[in-house]
């Protein structure tokens, strides 16, 4: 005991790793696949329903589309809660900013945008994008040091003080950009669809698929194969002990509140492309889906909000093509379903 | 205990100054008609009647139990709906008004039970989320049913031959037509409804939605079974929200999604409850007179501050009426950061 304390510096160095008996390998993990099949399982469903192949294909892949946007949005959301704790009703806000800051840059992109080449389209694309993740990075730093830092752990004001701070952000963009509707025209090369047989498909509905795509893995590599993405990891198992061994928890905090925000901020631009014009309360209309979906996924959970958007997208489409007066409450009904089977929804984060 | 004492539930305002505040508020609203002379005058003050009610329920469930909802508009709406749909297919009778009232009643009290079943289980960030989702889906619905409740354009309809202003009750010494026995309708429904839920946050029920709020472990260890307690409040809120939507209702002759279920309202009622003070009724009060008449009053007068500083841009810019949300939306931040107990919670405590 005594040689230890003597030495604390030297005490790993010391320690006869060599001769330690081998450690049982930990039990794997456990998987949960039930929530993996909920999606297959709903289209299948759906498919003698529909009935035609090629419709049933259309509504599924264009649900997916959709679901790929409401996840690139609900991301960082989730990720927020996960780790902070932090239920960030402006959220919303920051997906209205992302796509406002699009529109400002897109006029002096106008000639990569009409530009006849794919090529030049995406450089375009990319730019607004980096713009807007970039702006609403900044943002969210300034959103989390002056409107949530006070408030950690306290949910009630969180909730209201972050929705004090969605009224003042939409606010303050009506202020600058008027109440009015701002278009945002898609670049010339995404415009129209792509048919394969009988099926077609938007273009714009492809790009969704695959920026969806990229962040998902990213995020999946980012959380599971990096050093940042296991301390976010175990700071959101327990954020006391990542602390305690001598990590600076409030930097993450930081780190990945921005990263939420600007993930918010490219879902902004995708979502304000979708709609081809930009409202001030654009951010706030599809808070409610976001919502739907992190609830259903298990507040905290990246692969949980991604299995929630698809599922919650592709059911939108097909109650709206087999019951329209349905479709509204679908959402609702597949939350309260969820619900009802995994009452912290699909892959509840462990604590909480 | 003084009768005074008694009618506010042993609860009086603690201090002289918010106790004159609320008196002027009182007499302003109960002499109104005679006070401020005018059509838009007489507008405003029965819009903060049924707006005290609709602030008072919501601090009900915000400042006394600690759970926050979205879905209040709903409830609002619904009782909007249920007098001014009641009152559209059954023709004008006190009937249809007592009719619509108590389908809506029902509806809400339900509504709100199979909420606060599905999610206060759980946690109460659940409850915030999942009234967001319902009540954007009932305004959806609402909207949609177009055949049954107008649509977008809602409903118009006639009240009682005794509240319409073609009704003369007296003429001399002053004029009382139908659209103020309207209006005191409203004021002393509103004043009920405030009196009683001032009983129910003081009984011994409201004690513990006020412990539950401090503390949940400590309350479920005492035997109060929070999830209970809690829905029988979120219960308690909607019914006295409905109540305000049949106000409403009453007083505008209209019901339509703008002005009962559009999440702007929610906005409006949380800022009313915050900056008025959670946690004690009292400041819905103060918060709703603030908020209604800065709505009605305060854009003209940052109009004319607007013109009067032209010539300096920053300030005319400022002072923009349309920036008036804005600076509320400030006042708001910085209320919950500074003063958690709101302008009344400031002025209860004695210095």
């Amino acid at each position: 005991m005594s040689d230890v304390a003597a030495k604390p510096g030297e005490a790993p160095a010391a320690a006869p790793a060599d001769k330690a008996p081998a450690k049982p390998a930990l039990p794997a993990r456990r998987r949960d696949l039930a929530p993996l099949l909920l999606l297959p399982v709903l289209a299948l469903v759906a498919l003698p329903l529909v009935g035609s192949l090629s419709t049933w294909a259309t509504l599924t892949l264009s649900g997916l589309a959709m679901g790929m946007i409401i996840f690139i949005i609900a991301s960082g959301l989730t990720l927020v809660f996960g780790l902070m704790n932090v239920l960030n009703f402006g959220h919303g806000a920051f997906i209205s900013v992302g796509a406002y800051a699009a529109a400002v840059l897109a006029p002096a992109l106008t000639g990569l945008m009409r530009a006849d080449a794919l090529a030049l389209n995406l450089v375009a694309l990319l730019a607004l994008i980096a713009l807007a993740m970039a702006v609403t990075a900044v943002i969210g730093y300034a959103f989390e040091r002056a409107i949530i830092m006070p408030v950690y752990g306290q949910h009630l004001k969180q909730i209201l003080v972050t929705v004090g701070g969605l009224i003042v952000a939409e606010q303050l963009i009506v202020a600058v950009f008027g109440p009015v509707q701002i278009p945002l025209l898609l670049p010339a090369a995404f415009r129209g669809s792509v048919i394969f047989g009988d099926v077609a498909i938007e273009r714009y509905r492809l790009i969704a698929v695959v920026v969806g795509l990229a962040i998902f893995i990213a995020m999946l590599l980012v959380l599971n194969r990096t050093r940042i993405g296991l301390l976010i990891r175990a700071g959101v198992e327990n954020g006391e002990m990542v602390e305690a061994l001598g990590y600076h928890i409030r930097r993450l905090f930081v780190g990945v509140f921005m990263a939420g925000s600007a993930l918010a901020g490219l879902g902004g631009v995708m979502w304000g492309f979708y709609r081809e014009q930009l409202t001030p309360g654009m951010g706030m209309d599809v808070m409610v889906l976001v919502f739907i979906v992190v609830v259903i996924g298990g507040l905290g959970s990246v692969g949980g909000c991604f299995i929630g958007s698809l599922l919650v997208a592709v059911m939108a489409n097909y109650t709206g093509f087999l019951a329209p007066k349905l479709a509204l409450g679908s959402n609702i009904l597949l939350m309260a379903a969820i619900l009802l089977w995994r009452s912290r929804g699909l892959y509840p984060v462990t604590q909480r | 205990m003084s009768p005074l004492r008694a009618v506010l539930s042993g609860d009086p305002p603690r201090t002289p100054a918010l106790a004159t505040i609320l008196a002027a508020i009182l007499f302003g609203l109960a002499f109104a008609p005679f006070l401020f002379p005018g059509t838009a005058a007489l507008n405003v003050s029965a819009k903060i009647c049924y707006f005290v009610v609709l602030a008072a329920s919501y601090d009900l469930l915000l400042g006394y139990t600690g759970i926050v909802s979205f879905a209040h508009t709903m409830f609002f709406g619904i009782g909007g709906y249920g007098a001014g749909l009641a009152l559209y297919s059954f023709g004008p009778s006190w009937s249809a008004i007592l009719v619509g009232t108590l389908a809506a009643l029902v509806l809400a009290v339900a509504l709100a039970l199979i909420v606060s079943l599905f999610s206060l289980r759980v946690r109460a960030l659940f409850f915030a989320m999942i009234t967001l989702a319902v009540a954007s889906a009932f305004s959806i619905l609402a909207s949609q049913l177009s055949s049954f409740t107008g649509g977008e354009d809602g409903r118009t309809f006639r009240l009682p031959e005794t509240l319409r202003p073609s009704f003369h009750l007296l003429t001399e010494p002053f004029a009382v037509n139908g659209r103020i026995l309207a209006y005191y309708l409203v004021f002393f429904a509103a004043l009920i409804l405030f009196l009683l839920m001032l009983r129910v946050v003081n009984s011994p029920f409201g004690r513990v939605l006020q412990a539950i709020r401090e503390n949940e472990f400590r309350a479920e260890a005492l035997g109060y079974r929070i999830v209970v307690y809690r829905s029988l409040a979120s219960c308690l809120a909607a019914a006295a929200a409905a109540l305000a939507g049949v106000l409403s209702a009453l007083w505008l002759r209209y019901t339509g999604p703008a002005v009962t279920l559009s999440f702007d309202i929610m906005l409006d009622i949380l800022l009313m409850v915050v900056i008025g003070g959670m946690g004690t009724l009292y400041g819905a009060v103060i918060g709703a007179t603030l908020f209604v008449l800065a709505e009605s009053y305060l854009q003209n007068l940052m109009a004319m501050v607007s013109q009067a500083t032209a010539q300096v841009p920053l300030v005319s810019l400022i002072f923009h009426p349309d920036r008036w949300l804005l600076w509320l939306g400030v006042l708001f931040v910085l209320s919950v950061y500074f003063f958690p107990t709101g302008i009344a919670g400031r002025l209860m405590t004695k210095r």
